[in-house]
This record gives C-alpha cells, sequence and structure tokens, in this order.
C-alpha cells in the first residue's frame, strides 16, 4: 500500500464520523481492504473493529478480499437484462475464464454484479476500474478483455468520449447525455449567480416564502413540499444546521441526475447555496453515488471555480456572514442510502440504515443537528423559482404538481433519455414521444413504483394520479412480465435491503419463493391470491420506503397482468405442495441402482 | 419536569408521562403490547415490527412513538394481529429454530409469542438457511441460526469506555450479528450474562452452563408471554 493507513485516518483528523471517506480511498489505493487495514482503522479511530467491519460489509463496492487488477462491475438491472446483457456477461465469462462473482485464476480480472448504475439509456454498461463502458456487445467484450490483459491503463481503454462534459478533460467518460427534451426550468438558459445575488437582497424567510408559494415538491419520488420541509427546519433552534443535496439516484431505470450533475452542476450547487442562505447552513453535503465516481474531479473543479466567483465560501456575494461551502460525500453501493435517514448515516460512517422517525431531520439530523435534504432536482428548479418567481413555477404543470419533471426514460423505445415535460402529461402521450410500439407495459416510478398496463395509459403523471421519481421503463409486448421484470424487481429488493426490519429482509425473500413455485408452474390457483395476500406486509410494517414498497413489482403485477400468473398456475388445484417426490429420491435411487416405481 | 397525559388503548383510559414511548407506558397501565426486540430503559430499534399499533389511522412502532395527550390507540384488533403472527412466522422460517433442542425454550420470547399467538405450523415454506455459529469466544456462544436481528445485544453491551462489543455484518438476509472477540475478552462475569439475559432467544449464550433451569418451570412454561404485564392493574 502507498499511504499508510494512518496517514489516511490522519487526512480525516481521525474522526470515526468520516469512516466512509477513509474506507473509500483504502479500497482504491489497494484494490480491497485487508484484514491488517481494517485493525489499524479500528485501532486509529479508537473503535471496535466490528464497528469498521459493519460499515464495510454493508457496501456492495467495500470488498475485504482481492478483487482484481481489473474490475467489472456488470449492471444486473432489468433494462440491462433487457438490452442483451446476458450475452454481454457470457462473452465476459468466456474472454476472462472465470464466472461472475469470482476472479480469474491468475488474480487479474474480477467480474461482479451490481445494482442499476444509472446508465438506462445506454445499456448493457459496467463499470471497470472506476469508468464507465456503455452499450457493451460481445465483440466489445472481447476487446476489453484483450486490452486487459495487455495490461492497457483504463483510460486508454476508453476510445470515445460521449457529448457535453463528458467529453471534458476531467471526465473523459464515453457516457453520452441523450438529453431529449429541454423544459423551460431545468434545461433552458440560465446565467449562474442570478437568483444567488437575488437572495443576498432578502430575508431568509422571504427565500422560503417564495419556494413555500411555488408549491414545489421533492422530485425524489415521495413529493414532500420542499418549502415546508425548510420551514420546519427553520423552526428548530439550533447553533448549527446542515443542507444536504441527495444525488444517490439509484431506484433502477432513473438516469436524470446523471445529467444534470454533467451539464448543470453549477445549477445543482447554486441551488443548495440558496437552500444554504433560507436555512442559514453554513455547511452542505453532496451525497453522490459511488457510481457517478467518474464526475468526481470535474464537480470539485466546478467547485473551485464556483469558489473563486465568490458564489460559495466566505461572505457570499460580497453579503456579510453568509458562509456556505459544499462538499462531496461518496457513498459506497447501497439503493437504501437514497432514503434520506439513512443517507444521513451514511455521511455519518455507519451503515445505511434509516432511522427511526420522529426526530425527523429537520430535527435532529445529521451529526443530531437540525438538517435539510433534497433532491438535485429539487434544488435545480429552486434556483429557477427564485429567478423568475413562484407565480411562473406554478402556471406549469398540474392542479397538485406544481413545474415541470425530468423523466428517465429507458426499455422498449427509440429514444431513450431524459425528458424535461410539464407534470400532467398523459402516459399515451409519452409513449407517442419516445417512439415506442406494441406496449405491453410500463414501470411507472422505478420498482418501488407501479406497473401499468395499457388500460392506464390514459392516466397522466403527477402527484395526483400516477407520481414518479422519474424512472420510466417501456416494456414491448415480446417481454416476460414475470421473468424480466417482476422478479429482476423483487431480486433487487432482496439485494438491496438494510435487513432491519423483519418483513423487508424475510417476507421479500419469501415473496420471490412463491413466484418462483408459481413461475415453475407447481402452483395451484389460490396461491395467487395468497402470494398477493402476502404483499400486503410490507406496507404495513416496514420503516423505510424500501421495505414498504419491496412488494411492490408482485403487488402491481398481479393487479394489472393477474393472466400473466394465471399462465403458470394449475387453473384445477387450489394448491400445490411444490413437493416432487420423483427428484427428492433421485439422488437415492442413483446410489443402490434403482428406478423409482411411483 | 415530568407531565402526565392522558390516552387510550383500545378504548381503555391510561395516564403516562409525556414523550415515554408506547410500549412502556402501556405496561405500565396494565397493557400489553407485543414486542420482541424492544427492552425498557434502552433506545428503541423499532426493527422487529411486532409492536405495531394503530394511532389516528396509521400503523406505527409502539417503542418508536412517544405519548401525547389525547391519543387513540388500536392496540389489541384482529388487523395487527395477524400481521404480528405473520411476522413471528417470518422469523421461524427465516431461522433455524428447533424448540425442543434448544438451551432457551421456556424462556425464549419468540416461542413465547408463538403460543400467544396460536401458531400451530407457519403460513410460509420454511428456507433452512445455512448459518455458521461462531464458538471462538471462550464465555460466549453465538449461534446464528436462532438470531432474530433485534439488536439488543448491540444496544446494551459496551466496554466500559463505550465501545460496541456487538454489530451488524453484511445486510439484507445475509445480516448477522458479528462480535468482536478481542473487546469480549475483557467483559465482567456480570456482563455476559446480561448479554445472555438480554437475548430474547437462544442466540447468545453463556458457555459452561446448560439446562440449569429444568424444563417446566421455565418463565413461559406456566404463564404466556405479557401476563404478568395484564395482571398488575
Amino acid at each position: 500500500m502507498g499511504k499508510s493507513v494512518k496517514s489516511i485516518c490522519e487526512e480525516y483528523n481521525n474522526d470515526a464520523t468520516r469512516l466512509m471517506d477513509i474506507l473509500l480511498e483504502i479500497q482504491c489505493k489497494n484494490g480491497h481492504i485487508p484484514d491488517e487495514a481494517i485493525e489499524e482503522v479500528a485501532k486509529t479511530l479508537n473503535i471496535s473493529k466490528v464497528d469498521v467491519i459493519q460499515t464495510l460489509s454493508f457496501y456492495h463496492f467495500f470488498t475485504r478480499d482481492n478483487i482484481g487488477d481489473y474490475t467489472v462491475y456488470l449492471n444486473n438491472s432489468a433494462v440491462a437484462d433487457m438490452m442483451g446483457r446476458a450475452d454481454v456477461a457470457e462473452a465476459f465469462e468466456k474472454e476472462a475464464g472465470c464466472k461472475f462473482e469470482s476472479l480469474s485464476e491468475d488474480g487479474k480480472i474480477g467480474l461482479y454484479s451490481t445494482s442499476c448504475i444509472g446508465m438506462s439509456d445506454q445499456e448493457p454498461a459496467a463499470i471497470i476500474n472506476g469508468k464507465v463502458f456503455t452499450k457493451l456487445d460481445p465483440y466489445k467484450v472481447k476487446d476489453l478483455v484483450l486490452d486487459m490483459k495487455a495490461g492497457k491503463t483504463i483510460d486508454e481503454m476508453v476510445e470515445k468520449y460521449g457529448d457535453g462534459h463528458n467529453a471534458s478533460d476531467l471526465v473523459k467518460s464515453m457516457v453520452f447525455n441523450n438529453i431529449r427534451k429541454k423544459g423551460p426550468v431545468l434545461f433552458s438558459d440560465y446565467e449562474t449567480g442570478t437568483s444567488l445575488k437575488k437572495v443576498t437582497g432578502m430575508t431568509p424567510d422571504e427565500v422560503v416564502g417564495i419556494v413555500k408559494d411555488s408549491y414545489l415538491r421533492g422530485r425524489g419520488g415521495a413529493g414532500f413540499p420542499v418549502g415546508l420541509k425548510w420551514d420546519f427546519c427553520r423552526r428548530t433552534q439550533s447553533e448549527e444546521t446542515y443542507l444536504m443535496c441527495n444525488a444517490d439516484e439509484g431506484e433502477p431505470g432513473t438516469f436524470k441526475e446523471r445529467v444534470l450533475l454533467t451539464e448543470k452542476p453549477k445549477l445543482v450547487f447554486e441551488g443548495m447555496a440558496v437552500a444554504g442562505y433560507a436555512l442559514d447552513a453554513k455547511q452542505g453535503i453532496l451525497y453522490l453515488r459511488y457510481e457517478y465516481k467518474y464526475l468526481k474531479n470535474y464537480l470539485e473543479s466546478v467547485l473551485n471555480e464556483m469558489r473563486e466567483a465568490n458564489l460559495l465560501g466566505k461572505n457570499i456575494l460580497g453579503k456579510e456572514g453568509f458562509d456556505f461551502d459544499i462538499r462531496i460525500q461518496f457513498g459506497a453501493g447501497a439503493y437504501v442510502c437514497g432514503e434520506e435517514t439513512a443517507l444521513i448515516e451514511s455521511c455519518e460512517g455507519k451503515r445505511g440504515e434509516p432511522r427511526n422517525r420522529p426526530p425527523f431531520p429537520v430535527q435532529k439530523g445529521y451529526m443530531d443537528e437540525p438538517t435539510v435534504v433534497n433532491n438535485v432536482e429539487s434544488l435545480c428548479s429552486v434556483v429557477r423559482i427564485i429567478e423568475k418567481g413562484a407565480d411562473w413555477f406554478t402556471m406549469m404543470g398540474s392542479r397538485e404538481s406544481a413545474g415541470t419533471k425530468l423523466l428517465s426514460i429507458s426499455g422498449d423505445c427509440k429514444y431513450q433519455g431524459v425528458y424535461e415535460i410539464e407534470w400532467g402529461m398523459r402516459i399515451r402521450d409519452i409513449i407517442e414521444m419516445v417512439g415506442a410500439e406494441d406496449v405491453k407495459a410500463i414501470q411507472v416510478g422505478g420498482p418501488s413504483g407501479t406497473l401499468i398496463s395499457p388500460r392506464d395509459f390514459k392516466r397522466t403523471i403527477c402527484f395526483e394520479d400516477l407520481p414518479t421519481g422519474g424512472s420510466m421503463i417501456i416494456i414491448g409486448h415480446n417481454r416476460n412480465l414475470l421473468r424480466d421484470i417482476v422478479l429482476n424487481f423483487t431480486e433487487f429488493f432482496i439485494e438491496e435491503s438494510c435487513g432491519s426490519c423483519t418483513v423487508c429482509r424475510a417476507n421479500t425473500v419469501i415473496l420471490k419463493d412463491k413466484l418462483l413455485k408459481i413461475m415453475s408452474g407447481k402452483a395451484g390457483k389460490e396461491e395467487i391470491d395468497e402470494l398477493k395476500n402476502w404483499t400486503k406486509f410490507n406496507k404495513m410494517a416496514n420503516r423505510c420506503g424500501l421495505g414498504q414498497t419491496a412488494a411492490n413489482p408482485i403487488l402491481t403485477s398481479i393487479e394489472n397482468f393477474r393472466e400473466e400468473y394465471e399462465k403458470h398456475v394449475k387453473m384445477d388445484e387450489d394448491f400445490d405442495t411444490g413437493f416432487d417426490l420423483a427428484s427428492a429420491v433421485e439422488e437415492s435411487c442413483d446410489y443402490v441402482g434403482r428406478k423409482p416405481n411411483l | 419536569m415530568s407531565e402526565k397525559v392522558k390516552f387510550t388503548i383500545d378504548g381503555k383510559e391510561c395516564v403516562a408521562e409525556r414523550g415515554q414511548n408506547l410500549v412502556d407506558a402501556a405496561a405500565d397501565n396494565g397493557v400489553y403490547i407485543p414486542s420482541l426486540c424492544h427492552l425498557r430503559d434502552v433506545i428503541p430499534a423499532g426493527s422487529c415490527r411486532i409492536c405495531n399499533i394503530k394511532n389516528a389511522g396509521r400503523i406505527m412502532t409502539a417503542c418508536t412513538t412517544p405519548v401525547e395527550q389525547g391519543m387513540e390507540i388500536e392496540n389489541d384488533i384482529s388487523e395487527l394481529n395477524d400481521m404480528r403472527k405473520a411476522i413471528v412466522e417470518m422469523l421461524f422460517v427465516e431461522g433455524n429454530h428447533f424448540c425442543p433442542a434448544c438451551e432457551k425454550s421456556g424462556n425464549c420470547e419468540l416461542q413465547a409469542l408463538a403460543y400467544r399467538f396460536q401458531m400451530m405450523v407457519p403460513r410460509y415454506p420454511y428456507e433452512f438457511p445455512i448459518k455458521t455459529p461462531d464458538t471462538q469466544d471462550s464465555r460466549l456462544w453465538i449461534e446464528r441460526n436462532r438470531c432474530i436481528k433485534c439488536k439488543r445485544c448491540i444496544r446494551t453491551i459496551k466496554t466500559e469506555d463505550g465501545k460496541n462489543i456487538f454489530a451488524f455484518q453484511e445486510r439484507g438476509h445475509k445480516v448477522e450479528i458479528n462480535i468482536d472477540h478481542e473487546l469480549a475478552a475483557g467483559l465482567s462475569e456480570e456482563k455476559i450474562q446480561e448479554a445472555t439475559d438480554n437475548c430474547p432467544v437462544g442466540s447468545i449464550l453463556k458457555k459452561g452452563t446448560g439446562f440449569s433451569q429444568p424444563i417446566g418451570t421455565r418463565r413461559f412454561d406456566k404463564e404466556a408471554i405479557g401476563s404478568d404485564i395484564e395482571k398488575v392493574v
């Protein structure tokens, strides 16, 4: 190891709440986190070893074992599967000479699966040593593995860069933005600093007032009014307040924040500064998912640029006492950290387990101080609302959903990418807009959302009808809904559960087993309703949104596509034990050389 | 400083200190709200979800809900009891619980809840997962087959300078209890006993002793779990 563990810890003032950063650095420098390092970290930070292991083992991208000089994390989301992941995976295994979830014999190449990496518009995609490789096919895989065997650097392996800032010197990525529709809020021209200048002439209460008047609702999915959240936070008396920007977009099929961070980072950071002013917060944290680490240097340079322009730092734009700065906190592969209290736990160096409420983050959040967590898109919208006024914003959208929404649209359509639409758009019109034909179903809002059938295509995207955090997966007629979508999503929730609540941890596995039983043709007709009935406990008895929605793929597919289940069950039997006597005695029959007499 | 507030549970009038958690407040009023992970005077985990009650129509865990004036709580209703029974059944199928061979039988809160909810056989198929017990410690035995992830050990057993002896490792259905052997070696005999006693199931056991209390004379052998609370008032 280059830098000693001790010096890495020292960089973070031996502060145990910075354990994520410390482990990330060790993982990055060393390729894995060996047992000696765990001991050393525990000793230096004066915490117990099991605490270090607790955090380490929670996150997908921290590993205790060597994972190779070249580590391939191939996305296994439903969209990746739809776009041909199986062939790509097979090619990787053939060329590298090892199976997925293992390391090649010479220790050079490691092949691993990972949940959605935010590239659904250019799948199949993989992260290799931090670089994103998109639109893979077996031929490209062959070339990539040849490059690895030849010892090329990861930068040399990227042949062509994507559009916009993806091609900049600090990114050098092959990712494409795929901005298909620019709307008036997020993608129209804006001169950085305009709103920040404006707020310096207002009181924080006036800023909160404008945001409240705009009826801006949180864009991460839950839709809580942003102004109200700020107002609650302001009511908590405290010396210190924190503002966090949630850029952990992990909902499979979502990638709009990737695009905002690539093309509009100043809008994001200015939104954070405006919020900082309104909340009287001095420190902002951008919690960025590990999958977007390829944007790190670029984003850091944008932050520096803004500091130089006095849009961040001390006495911002000459306003005495307006101090606000931003640091980037990386995650390490955990969908649940998109939940705001899990995100806070993660920022404090712990496993990303959602907290119990009360207290709410606005009362007691990061470091037990009042904290506001806002989504990237929400904060971008705030900047434009301040610039143009609340009335301008409420003119757009529907009755209960003001403004515009960024949709990440992927799957079986011609034009996958990001669309800024006004709330209230009909599904049917969206289908036409993205060039989709023969649509069998649409997953609205990602796995935690709803699987809708053509019966619902007259419905509209908005909080009062079909709410969404932005993910929209178009599913064509040739797809096997249960296998390609429902099973994949259910497995996703099993993989990403934090494991704290009984029902989320245990029931989701039970549901998957039942689904598999139905798919194998070994279930009776009553078992569809039994499965549906079992899903209700997820909503009733879990702490956070992940657990509460983990049964949605099964529940909404039974509600809207019951015939897909009925195809598999024995309609003349109520229940099937699932027990197969022939296969149960097969091994013993083989052993004694007899044929079962059944 | 303490302010008394009035509230009701299933129509029964109760009085408690404002802000006290509902499980304890109910118990003080002779009402049993079934729970597994909760321990009095310990920061609640809210993880087993068995103590779910209904407050103003919303389901929430009683152990994490502070009592407020005028609350009307629903507790002993079929919707909640079926959910509680289902959770107990989930815990049975996700682990390997062979009661007759377990040292904790009769003192086990999971087993006792199964009796209270009259569980005959879980509605879910058994998973029979493969778990590895940790027997490395000279005084403690971590039987992961029986662990229900209540975090009582994590929350209550620390070193004298406040370091954690127990912690989770992994996540989701792979989550399990991990023990810091080095630090555990410094625990007093009393703390070892406390760790064993606090474990609601037979997952943390003291080595070198077994069945010192005969089967048939144990805590829940004669009385259902919660009946001590219900007898008080």
